[in-house]
Order: C-alpha cells, then sequence, then structure tokens
C-alpha cells in the first residue's frame, strides 16, 4: 500500500474519534512540552552562566600561586606563593604560544576623588590585560608600555568606581587618591557585568604592576598572571609551555612538585556548567517520564480500539489485507497520533519556556535540536507503544474477527 | 442450464475436503470429504442448516481457512498449501466477499468502502482507484451515494455497497454468506435480482443460505449435512427476480406472488 494512502487511513481512523483522539495525544503533548521547558530552562541557566564564564575574556589561561605542604598537610591554594613580575615577564618574553601576557598584582584600598571616596579592588597589571580580558576602555584610554616602564602614577577606572565617584560626570583627566598617592584618571572601562561567582567586575581600578609594586602593595608577589592564546585549541600547548618557563624560572627540580597552577577557562567554564548540566537532565529525566506515561496512555487507546475494531480488522482482512498491512495501519495511526502530539507539545513547549522567561526573568533558551529530539522521542514512542497492539491486531483470525460482536 | 454450466471453466475444484477442528482433546470433524466443481457462469447456492458445516465450506472456499486435508484449486491453482499472505492476495485478487451483516466500515462513505481492496492489491495494475469504485457503484445501482456512510444507508443499499466493493477487484468468484440474512423479503429479491444479473453478465457467484426460497434463484443447489454433500441438483424451475419483484411492486397486498407456488412445488 502505498504510504500516502496508509497516511489518509491513518488520519480517517484516527479523526473518527476525536475526543478520544485529542485525549490520548495530551498525554504526549504534555510529555514533549514539560521536556522542552525543563531543557530550556536548564539550557537558559547554562547560557547565563557560560557567558558570564565568557566575560573573563577569550582563551584565558591563569597562573595562580601555589599550595605549600606543611608536614605532609596541603595548606591549600594560594599559602606559598613565589609567583613574581619576573616570571610574569620570563613567560612574556620566552612563550611562544601566548598572544598576551599579563601580572596581576591584587589588593585593596580606599579610593578617594570626585564626590567622595571609595574602597575598591586595585589591579596592578601590564598593557596586555585588556587583551587578555576582551574588555575595551569607554572613554579615554589604557596606559601605555611607557607609562608602564617608567612607573606612571596613572589609573583606569572601572564602571562601578567612577559611577559612585563621579557620577553623571566623565573622571578622565581628574585625580584620585589611592590610598594616600595621588593618580591621574586616564580611562574609564566599558561596563562588564558580574562574574560567575556573582562579583561586580566593574568594582576595581586599573594602575601599571610597576607603580602598584612600587606604590601601594609594597608586595614582590603576584596575584595571578593571566594570559590568553589565539585559539582555544592552542590552550593545551600554551599550558604544557607554561609550565616548563616558570618551573625553569623557579628552578624547580626533577622530582618536585610546581609550586604553582594553571586553570584555563573552559577548566572553569565545565565546573561552573556541570551542576546547570545535571540540572537540566535532571529536570529533562523527570519530564521524559510523563512522556512515557503519555505512551502507555496510547498504548491503552490502540489496544481498545483494536478490541472495538476487531470486526473492521477482520473485514480488510477478508478483502485482502495481509497481517503486516493490518501491523502497518495501527502502527501508522499510533504514530501519527504521537507524532502530532508531539508537534503540538512542541509547541506549547517554546510557547510556555518563552512565557515562563517571561514572568520569572529567567533566561530561557530552547536549543534547535529540542525540534528534532522532541519529534523523534514522540515518534519512538509511538512505534515503541504502538508495535505490542497492532501485532495484536495483526495476529487476529480473520475468521473470528469477522464474527466478533 | 446444466449444460451450459458443464462445458465452462472450473472456478472452484476441491476433492476430499475434509476439516478438523480440535477443542482439547476432542476432535470435531466439520467436513468429512467433500468433493466439488463450481464452473464459470454458475450461480450456486450452498444450503444446509447451522452446524452442517456450510461455514467451514464457505471459510475454506473463500481462502479464509485451509482444508485440514484434500486439495483445493481455485482458478486453476492450488491453494490448499499456501502461507496467510499469499490467502490473504489470493482473496484480494480472486475473490469478492458478500456477508450477512454487510460488513461495511463504519463513518465511511460508500466510495471509500468500495475502494478499500483496491488499496491492499498489490499487483500494482490498478491505478485509478477512485474511478474503479466509482463505477463499481454505479454497476450496482448506487451512483448517487457515493458520499453516503452505511448509517445513511437502508439495508439493501449497504449490501449493494457491499457487493460493489466485491466486484471492484474484478474477482474470479463471488463468495456470498447468507446475503440476505438480515433483509426484509423485498429487498431479498432486490439482492436477489442484482445476484442474477451480475450472473447473467458472467460473473460466477456462490451464495451460502438456508433459505429456499433465496436458492431458487440460484442455478444449482449444493446441500450441505453433517459435514457431507448430500444433493448436487440443478435447479429446474429457476426463477426470475427482477420478475418477482415486478410482481410485488404491482400486487403489494398478496404476500406471495402468483407463481411462487410452483417455483416451490419444483
Amino acid at each position: 500500500m502505498k504510504q500516502q494512502t496508509l497516511l489518509k487511513l491513518a488520519s480517517q481512523s484516527i479523526l473518527k474519534n476525536k475526543m478520544r483522539t485529542l485525549l490520548t495525544m495530551l498525554g504526549i503533548v504534555i510529555g514533549v512540552g514539560a521536556v522542552i521547558v525543563m531543557v530550556a530552562i536548564g539550557n537558559g541557566a547554562q547560557a547565563s552562566i557560560q557567558a558570564q564564564i565568557k566575560s573573563l575574556g577569550t582563551n584565558v589561561i591563569m597562573i595562580m600561586p601555589g599550595s605549600m605542604q606543611q608536614g605532609g598537610a596541603s595548606q591549600g591554594a594560594g599559602t606559598f606563593n613565589r609567583l613574581t613580575v619576573d616570571d610574569a615577564e620570563k613567560v612574556k618574553r620566552e612563550a611562544t604560544t601566548l598572544s598576551a601576557v599579563s601580572p596581576v598584582i591584587m589588593t585593596r584600598t580606599q579610593v578617594i576623588g570626585g564626590n567622595g571616596n571609595w574602597r575598591t579592588q586595585i589591579n596592578g597589571v601590564s598593557t596586555d590585560y585588556l587583551t587578555i580580558r576582551d574588555w575595551s576602555v569607554a572613554s579615554g584610554s589604557l596606559f601605555s608600555d611607557n607609562d608602564v616602564k617608567s612607573m606612571r602614577k596613572v589609573a583606569v577606572l572601572g564602571a562601578t568606581v567612577a559611577e559612585n565617584l563621579f557620577p553623571g560626570g566623565d573622571p578622565v583627566g581628574a585625580q584620585v587618591q589611592l590610598g594616600h598617592v595621588p593618580f591621574q584618571v586616564i580611562g574609564v572601562l566599558a561596563k562588564k557585568g558580574q562574574n560567575a561567582t556573582g562579583n561586580d567586575q566593574d568594582d576595581v581600578v586599573l594602575v601599571p604592576y610597576t607603580t602598584a609594586q612600587a606604590r601601594l602593595s609594597g608586595f614582590v608577589r603576584l596575584g595571578q598572571i593571566l594570559a590568553s592564546t589565539d585559539s582555544p585549541d592552542g590552550m593545551p600547548a600554551a599550558q604544557e609551555e607554561i609550565r616548563g618557563i616558570m618551573r625553569e624560572s623557579h628552578k624547580l627540580g626533577e622530582y618536585a612538585d610546581d609550586d604553582f597552577t594553571i586553570r584555563n577557562q573552559d577548566e572553569l567554564a565545565d565546573a561552573a556548567s556541570s551542576t546547570t548540566k545535571v540540572m537540566t537532565y535532571l529536570l529533562a529525566a523527570i519530564a521524559s517520564v510523563s512522556l512515557v506515561v503519555g505512551g502507555i496512555g496510547i498504548m491503552n487507546i490502540m489496544l481498545v480500539s483494536v478490541t472495538e475494531r476487531t470486526r473492521e480488522i477482520g473485514i480488510r482482512m477478508a478483502i485482502g489485507a495481509r497481517g503486516s498491512d493490518v501491523l502497518t495501519q495501527f502502527l501508522v495511526e499510533s504514530i501519527v497520533m504521537s507524532v502530532a502530539g508531539g508537534v503540538i507539545g512542541l509547541i506549547v513547549g517554546f510557547g510556555g519556556s518563552a512565557l515562563l522567561g517571561h514572568l520569572t526573568g529567567w533566561n530561557t533558551a530552547t536549543p534547535p535540536s529540542a525540534v528534532a529530539i522532541a519529534v523523534g522521542f514522540s515518534a519512538a514512542v509511538g512505534v515503541f507503544f504502538g508495535y505490542y497492539p497492532a501485532r495484536k491486531a495483526a495476529a487476529l483470525n480473520p475468521i473470528q474477527a469477522l464474527r466478533y460482536e | 442450464m446444466s449444460n451450459e454450466a458443464n462445458t465452462g471453466t472450473p472456478v472452484i475444484e476441491i476433492h476430499g475436503v475434509t476439516k478438523i477442528y480440535k477443542t482439547g482433546s476432542n476432535e470435531v470433524a466439520a467436513l468429512k470429504g467433500i468433493d466439488l466443481t463450481v464452473r464459470q457462469g454458475e450461480l450456486v447456492a450452498i444450503m444446509g442448516s447451522s452446524g452442517s458445516g456450510k461455514s467451514t465450506l464457505m471459510n475454506i472456499l473463500g481462502c479464509l481457512d485451509v482444508p485440514t486435508e484434500g486439495s483445493y484449486s481455485l482458478d486453476g491453482s492450488r491453494v490448499e498449501k499456501l502461507s496467510k499472505n499469499e490467502l490473504a492476495d489470493i482473496r484480494n485478487q480472486k475473490l469478492g466477499f458478500v456477508f450477512q451483516g454487510f460488513n461495511l466500515l463504519a463513518r465511511t462513505t460508500a466510495l471509500d468502502n468500495v475502494e478499500l481492496p483496491l488499496l491492499y492489491d498489490r499487483t500494482g495494475t490498478k491505478k485509478n482507484t477512485r474511478e474503479l469504485a466509482k463505477q463499481a457503484l454505479e454497476h450496482v445501482g448506487l451512483g448517487e451515494r457515493l458520499d453516503h456512510q452505511p448509517s445513511e444507508l437502508s439495508g439493501g443499499q449497504q449490501q449493494r455497497v457491499a457487493i460493489a466493493r466485491a466486484l471492484v477487484t474484478e474477482p474470479r468468484l463471488l463468495l456470498a454468506d447468507e446475503p440476505t440474512g438480515n433483509l426484509d423479503s423485498h429487498t431479498s429479491v432486490e439482492v436477489m435480482a442484482l445476484f442474477q444479473e451480475l450472473n447473467a453478465q458472467g460473473i460466477t457467484i456462490l451464495i451460502v443460505t438456508h433459505e429456499p426460497d433465496v436458492a431458487q434463484y440460484a442455478t444449482r443447489i449444493v446441500e450441505v449435512r453433517d459435514g457431507r454433500i448430500r444433493r448436487d441438483h440443478p435447479v429446474e424451475l429457476r426463477r426470475d427476480a427482477a420478475a418477482d419483484l415486478r410482481n410485488i411492486d404491482a400486487d403489494v397486498v398478496s404476500d406471495v406472488p402468483a407463481d411462487r407456488t410452483g417455483a416451490e412445488a419444483a
């Protein structure tokens, strides 16, 4: 029998019992709809976290102070800080795989200037810093290599700092005091928002690392060294290279542990998204239960339908339908029903997640693959739960089926 | 009439057909060795009371069931050992069924009902299925009722749709199982008139019935009792259903048409 005819016959018999078909499909509609909404919520959460991680910069590698062992007990990361400006400069000089390297000296201090004062994070960095962080200045400019070399007292304010000290005004050219040292503001950073852990990334002041070391922190040690590669593919090789240079710089013997830690952005992203991934899977798994329940509903109705239509099956067989024709017919009916339910569920799911996003302000994102998955899964449900009733129909004896009252 | 029948090619030839049903340890022989030949152009009535084995015979002749023993050739090819699928194809291509309860698909138009056998056709020779279905319905005088559903048709009309469905594949043999069983006497005669008309056009028809009145319209009567053929004889005073119909319509008061007594006596 032609496929077109099969579809026509299936639609005909499905439409003969509209209410029943509708209710049966409802199970699949709810199942598919629920899966899509859940996946949309999970994906949305993941997307926002990824976006935040991305705000760190592109292809960023972090070199952080290592941990110290005291009598066999690890004291945790950062307890043994041997990162120095020399390390950063050596990495910058020798690494061939990196596109940018910047030391980061971190300190907190009170900033005085404009309308008041503000306690904030001061980062002493090199000119590569903005490249690594994929950041730009909104007004003014960043300090130059010359400024770094000559330890000029120039500062670039984060958006939050600028807003608090100079509300409504342009701070470029103004004087601020970091601690008690006067600095000239030469630029304001573009707004970057929160990072993955919810900290305001704009609450910062950037100064040349040389100046920071000499005038502000007094530390010789660095908070971290940031570096970046041109492409994500280059990251593993770059990490290896950095490790070699750092070990050499720290004169570590063959068997000595690293006294620093190298992390890349992907690891951070993976760590952050693994939680939401688990959540997404969990939500989808719960939602799929309703899909299975919907499938059982289809099976139930198909079984009823086979019993109810025993005579019809007998007639079809008497006039020449093979068992396989009957099997196909019932299978197609259940697939048509479940796929139709799946498509409606898809629409409901898209609408539902959009509505939910609108009402709650959550970020919801339905991946395009959800369409294929929803339709594929509902078809699979149709086949799986339709097969048994269809086989039952096909196995009927035509004589008994014809006599069935 | 019988001479003519004896010269036609055999459509059905069965020899020594038995059918034994097993229920637990009991064996019930429904057919105990039947030989029967039906030739092209015959209108045969198979008669028998319930339990006589006529339904079993009908099922075997209709390729719905296979004999326990014996041979059956339909239209020249042996069918007693065919698989389920092959039997289904034979039913589709060579047989047309008319049932007592009409057995039309409910909530399905006459045209769709008649088209149905063509949809199961595997020979690929029947392309314009809708046109063929329409022609078959016109053939039985229902050209005006194509889009009516069974519930909108009278019993006689429903049986005509069923006959159109049986004819649409141009079968070698039309099998009718108690075709008048659910019809009043007037409609019964109408349906028999249609059968006679189709038979006159050369279609071989086999009717299973327990009504002697109905059998009188056939060219030959085969009586089955206890799983065996008891009598097999041509109908000498064969009645003309179309003429009966005219008489009934002319004389609605009288239940029995004038020539009926004569026919029954024969």
